[in-house]
This record gives structure tokens, C-alpha cells and sequence, in this order.
């Protein structure tokens, strides 16, 4: 009989313990890191078709890029997760075209410029909800060009965790600085050079999209993606510096509509093929109302070599139909309404090639712990508009978790 | 513009709905293919600056995550 009471009173203290463990104690949890990335990359192009010089010259570039971001999470009283995520990103690149906005500078590829574009975002995960609210405010800037940017997002998640919506709201409010092709430039405009006094313009372009996502479990190695995401653009949006020049020898500069709205509507279909395979494909079905219509298919094999290390050849192909505004050199009318000579948007196909090797060790990279993977990629492009367009870029990643 | 977008809009809609009629309930423990790195629904890190790159140099662009506005890429 005591073996007995002592039982029950032992049992009874252990569910009162259990009890007590079970009830919403909330800890102050802090901000920790989840992850940091760093990715970069080079990038070269070469060809001769570049709109600054009206669809002719030179359109030699190189860009060096870089991007830091760092992902941190807490969770608050109520047992959110909140993450917070901050992205930074510096393009410096050298190109030739640029150089030919004013033909006193002519010095081939050596004008240059830096784009640095930082954005923060925070987004809050309620797991009895399962939904998922966030906001992300960018910058972006360059010499001759500052953008504002901010978007919202709603996610909801289904009560197996199998399928998930998304919406996504964003605007972009940017500002152009005027630079005109020297020999364009009226009286009194100014270059937009550091320390010319002569006034420039300013003109606005804004650009505000939507996106509505639907992400799938099919079953346990297949998974969907399907997103429609409508954008509308306004303003200049045409380059203030492309030259063109019309059948009877006149020149003036670029001239597009101010308004443009694009529908890309994209589904992803991701396979886990035995054990080793992954297929990662990707289609794309774009227009527009300049008159674009374009299709992109991309396929990525990622093998898995061994447990942490994994070689991934891609294929990218697209081919797109030109705006109905664009005609090669010389061949505009000077009656024409709008007119340009920018090849990245005629009509051509392209194709992207190459492959990645991820390094993903359980130690960690060099037995760094923290340093969970590594990943090299290295890409082929060629384009086939006007005289072709070849272009490499090489990615270099490294994720700490 | 609103005519072709039904055209696109309304084959996708009833093809994902006829696919997701095929879908079948994956319990968490059976997730480890689909939980797996490579498998995120969503453009790799390491293609964000190709993504860039196609934005400045097609015309198309939109619906594979990447840069969607705000910077001008005029070079």
C-alpha cells in the first residue's frame, strides 16, 4: 500500500512537472542569425548592335557584382516567427557604349559606373494562423538614376503544409537624370557631368506590379509552382541616351510610349528522379502591349554525386518578338510616332549554358561549421539579335548558417 | 491586351486545376525529397545576378523572382 501511495504521488508530481512544462511559458528569445549569403559574380558581354550609338558599335561591358545578405530570426510572445532581411548589393561596370554618350570622352570601354542597391525586408510567420505578412522597402541608385522602392506580401499556407498562396503588391517610384548624346544636347543643357553648372532634367519613371503564386505538393518528389504577375510602368521609359538615326541621315533620341503594361505568367515543376536526380524546370509565357510576346524554358539537373557534393547542368532557351516601335539603323521614319534602336528589345532567341558545382560538406567548407555550402557557375549566353551577342558570367556563392 | 491575357490566364487556371485534382497528401515525414535544398520552388541564389542580366538584356521579364523594378540597367 505505501509502494502504492508513493507511486501515485511520484506519477502525480511527474504530470504536475509535465504540466508545467507544457504550459506557453514565454522566454525573450533573441534575434539570432539564420543565415548569410555571399554571392559574386562577373560578367562579360561583347557585340554590335548598342542603342547608344543607334543600333550600331560597340556594345562591349563588363560588370563585377557582389551581394551580401544576411536573414535574421526571432519569435515574439505570441510564438511568431518574425524575419528580417537585409540585402546588399554593389554592380561596378565598365562599357563601352556609355562612352559614346558624349563623343569628346571617346576613350573605348573605360567609362564606368557603380549601381548599389540595398533592401530590407520583414516578414511575420503565425504558424496557428499559417499565414505570413511582410514588408520590403528598397533603394536603388546610379549615376544617372535613384529608385524608391516598397512591396507587401500575404502568404497562407493549407492545414497539411502541402500547398501555399502568395500575394505581393510592389511600387517603384524612380527618378531619371537627363543625359542627352552630346551633339543633342540644346543650348545651355548641361552634360550631367560633376561640376557643369548648366541644368539637366529630371523626369520621373514608375513602375508598380502584383504578383498572385500558388505553390503545390503534388506528392513526395514533385512539386509546383504556378505565378501570374501583372506590371504596369509609367514615365520615361525611354533611355534618354540612345541615339537614332532616321533613313534620311537625321539623328534625334530614343522615343517610347510613356506607359507600359506586362503580363508574365510562369510555372515550375520541380522532380526528385531516384535518388541522385533532381529536374528543375521552368516555363514562362510573357507579353506585353508595345507588342511583345516571348517564351522562356529553362531545365537544371542537379546530380547528386555523392551526400554533399552535387553538379548541376542547365539550359535556358528564350525567344521573344520585337516591339513594335523598333527598327535597325537608319531605317526609321523621321513621321514615325515612337521609335528606337535597342536591341534588347527586337525580336531574337537566346540561349544560356553551362553548369554549377555545390559543395555542401556536414562538417561545414574546410571544416568550418558555420560555412554550409559553397557553389561555382559558370554560364555561356548568346543572342541572336542583329549581328549576335555573346556574353559569360561566372557565380561564386558561399551561405553560413 | 485583356483578351490575350484571358487566353493565357484561363488554359493555366484549368490545367493547374486539373493538376492539383492529381495531388496527394504528403505527410511531413515523407518530405524529405521535396524538403531538399535543390528542390526550393523558387530561382537559386547563386542566379541572382544571371537574373539581372536577363532583365537588362531581353525584353521579357517577370514571374522567376529577380529584380521586378527600381534601377535602370541602361548600359
Amino acid at each position: 500500500m505505501k509502494k502504492i501511495c508513493l507511486s501515485v504521488s511520484l506519477l502525480l508530481g511527474l504530470l504536475r512537472m509535465g504540466q508545467a512544462q507544457e504550459a506557453p511559458a514565454y522566454t525573450k528569445r533573441k534575434l539570432q542569425i539564420q543565415e548569410i549569403n555571399l554571392v559574386s559574380s562577373y560578367y562579360e558581354q561583347g557585340g554590335n548592335n548598342s542603342a547608344v550609338t543607334g543600333g550600331i558599335g560597340s556594345e562591349f561591358l563588363r560588370d563585377y557584382a557582389q551581394s551580401f545578405d544576411l536573414v535574421l530570426k526571432t519569435t515574439d510572445h505570441r510564438n511568431r516567427q518574425h524575419t528580417i532581411a537585409f540585402d546588399f548589393n554593389v554592380d561596378h561596370y565598365t562599357s563601352a557604349s556609355s562612352d559614346k554618350i558624349d563623343p569628346l570622352t571617346i576613350s573605348s570601354a573605360s567609362r564606368s559606373d557603380t549601381h548599389i542597391y540595398p533592401s530590407i525586408s520583414w516578414n511575420v510567420h503565425d504558424e496557428n494562423r499559417r499565414v505570413t505578412k511582410g514588408i520590403s522597402v528598397a533603394y536603388s541608385t546610379e549615376y544617372d538614376y535613384k529608385s524608391y522602392g516598397v512591396s507587401v506580401n500575404f502568404s497562407k499556407l493549407s492545414v497539411d503544409n502541402n500547398r501555399e498562396l502568395t500575394l505581393k503588391a510592389g511600387a517603384f517610384f524612380d527618378t531619371w537624370t537627363v543625359i542627352l548624346p552630346a551633339e543633342l544636347r540644346p543650348e545651355g543643357y548641361g552634360s550631367g557631368a560633376d561640376g557643369d553648372r548648366d541644368p539637366v532634367d529630371h523626369k520621373p519613371r514608375n513602375s508598380y506590379n502584383a504578383s498572385f503564386s500558388l505553390s503545390q505538393v503534388i506528392n513526395k518528389r514533385l512539386q509546383a509552382f504556378f505565378t501570374v504577375e501583372p506590371a504596369f510602368q509609367q514615365g520615361l521609359l525611354s533611355t534618354p541616351f540612345h541615339r537614332i538615326y532616321f533613313n534620311d541621315g537625321s539623328e534625334t533620341v530614343e522615343r517610347l510610349p510613356g506607359s507600359r503594361m506586362k503580363l508574365p505568367v510562369g510555372l515550375r515543376l520541380h522532380y526528385f528522379w531516384g535518388d541522385r536526380v533532381i529536374l528543375r524546370t521552368f516555363y514562362r509565357y510573357y507579353l506585353d502591349n508595345w507588342g511583345m510576346k516571348a517564351h522562356t524554358i529553362s531545365l537544371e539537373t542537379p546530380i547528386k554525386l555523392t551526400s554533399f557534393v552535387s553538379l548541376s547542368p542547365f539550359f535556358r532557351f528564350s525567344n521573344q518578338t520585337a516591339v513594335r516601335y523598333f527598327a535597325p539603323y537608319g531605317t526609321h521614319a523621321p513621321t514615325d510616332r515612337y521609335y528606337t534602336s535597342d536591341y534588347d528589345i527586337s525580336g531574337f532567341h537566346s540561349q544560356f549554358f553551362g553548369t554549377g558545382l555545390r559543395l555542401a560538406p556536414p562538417g561545414g567548407i574546410l571544416g568550418i561549421r558555420n560555412w554550409q555550402s559553397v557553389e561555382l557557375r559558370y554560364g555561356h549566353y548568346a543572342r541572336s539579335a542583329g549581328l549576335g551577342m555573346q556574353a559569360n558570367s561566372l557565380t561564386l556563392l558561399a551561405k553560413f548558417k | 491586351m485583356m483578351k490575350r491575357f484571358f487566353t493565357v490566364l484561363l488554359p493555366s487556371a484549368v490545367l493547374l486545376a486539373t493538376g492539383l485534382t492529381g495531388c496527394v497528401t504528403v505527410k511531413e515525414y515523407q518530405k524529405s525529397r521535396v524538403n531538399d535544398a535543390e528542390m526550393e520552388l523558387s530561382a537559386r541564389k547563386s542566379e541572382k545576378f544571371e537574373q539581372n542580366f536577363y532583365l537588362y538584356r531581353e525584353g521579357a521579364a517577370g514571374a522567376n523572382g529577380g529584380k521586378s523594378g527600381g534601377g535602370c540597367g541602361c548600359n
